[in-house]
């Protein structure tokens, strides 16, 4: 007898699905750095508008991944890092993921606006459509320099904050927006020397498949030489201090020392210890992100307790 | 004696599904109510809703112009 219960369902979403179309690794790291491009402008909110703001910047975030997985799902389904995910595995139909992600683009973007000013409603709509338009849709299959110029859509975020507590934009929130725009394609980069082979069977033009592990290794000490001002820079601002400059020089001597490993090393070399710097490296650079961004929040504590700060 | 149908593994999802789109528009709905509360209170309603003269409006009322002075009386001979 045959059991009825032994024929494989099909396949419907359960919440989380929906939730995981949103990627909420990379919500978290947007929520980090809006907050704390929040917080510490010179204007405070209300924490409950501060919390709305927060919160529909990331929307807005996950927004976008949805429509990057609603275009990216023919190659997403080659990549062994992307291939698990909810339109590729036939979990959410691609359709849905197209109106899910233009539905809380609409919401995340009007409410943003109603709840702090036209401006940051303004740069978030501007956000998503770079990184749904301008890097999922042309730059990420069509230049090496992808990663470089598609980085912007995640250097906003804090910028947004900003703007979203005092109405402008000004030499500080400029830099944060630098300061994660030039660390996104050693970040990147690192990740793509380990994980070549999967842009390769995917067709993606990242560097690494384009001109070679070699250029790339170049490529990593070069754009992390000129990461290195704009993180000092920041600490010269009004929102720096001597605690966020002195962790940013030791974070910058770790990550040039990181970054010249990498540009050491050979191919033989690498693939004789499993990449083991490259992957050290890449870890390192989420650690370096997380800690300057702690240590201008940990300045701003201490500007309004009368310390930190020149 | 009834026996209890088996619970689907479809029917699980989309029950997580249904209260997972109620829970996240109720908490959306309660949103916006502190939101308004919040802007209500604080006076932030931007310039919409604050013309001089509009009940609860920040903006002064602009003073009422002073009569003109009455003209001199003509100078009789």
């Amino acid at each position: 007898m045959t059991d009825i219960r032994s024929f494989e369902a099909p396949k419907e979403a359960g919440f989380g699905d929906f939730v995981q179309l949103l990627k909420p690794r990379v919500m978290s790291l947007v929520v980090f750095t809006a907050f704390v491009g929040l917080l510490v402008a010179p204007v405070h909110l209300h924490p409950v508008v501060s919390f709305t703001a927060i919160l529909f910047i990331a929307l807005g975030a996950g927004a976008s991944g949805a429509l990057n997985m609603w275009w990216d799902a023919d190659i997403d389904a080659i990549m062994r890092r992307t291939k698990g995910r909810p339109v590729p595995a036939g979990l959410v139909q691609p359709g849905e993921a197209l109106a899910i992600g233009l539905a809380l683009s609409g919401i995340s973007v009007v409410m943003l606006a109603l709840a702090t000013n036209i401006l940051a409603g303004a740069l978030l709509a501007f956000t998503i459509f770079f990184y749904a338009v301008v890097y999922s849709m042309w730059l990420k299959r069509s230049t090496p320099q992808n990663i470089v110029i598609g980085g912007a859509a995640g250097a906003f975020p804090p910028m947004i904050g900003w703007v979203a507590a005092t109405g402008s934009i000004s030499v500080e929130a400029g830099l944060m927006f630098m300061l994660i725009f030039m660390w996104t394609p050693p970040h990147f980069w690192a990740l793509a020397l380990f994980m070549n082979e999967d842009y390769s069977k995917a067709g993606v033009p990242m560097l690494t498949v384009t001109h070679g592990k070699k250029v790339t290794r170049n490529h990593v000490l070069v754009y992390t030489l000129a990461l290195i001002p704009f993180a000092l820079g920041l600490g010269f601002t009004s929102i720096g201090g001597p605690v966020y400059l002195a962790v940013s020089v030791l974070l910058n001597a770790e990550f040039l020392r990181g970054a010249y490993r990498i540009w050491k090393r050979d191919e033989v070399m690498a693939e004789a210890d499993s990449y083991k710097v490259e992957k050290a490296v890449f870890r390192f650079s989420l650690l370096y992100l997380f800690l300057h961004f702690t240590a201008l929040l940990v300045e701003a504590v201490l500007h309004s307790s009368g310390m930190g700060g020149w | 004696m009834a026996f209890p149908a088996p619970e689907h593994e479809i029917h699980r999802r989309r029950f997580s599904r249904n209260l997972g789109v109620g829970l996240t528009l109720t908490c959306f709905v309660a949103l916006v109510f502190a939101l308004t509360v919040v802007k209500v209170t604080n006076g932030d309603l931007g310039h919409a809703n604050d013309a001089p003269g509009m009940l609860g409006s920040t903006q002064p009322i602009a003073p009422e112009l002073p009569a003109p002075a009455p003209a001199a009386p003509a100078v009789s001979p």
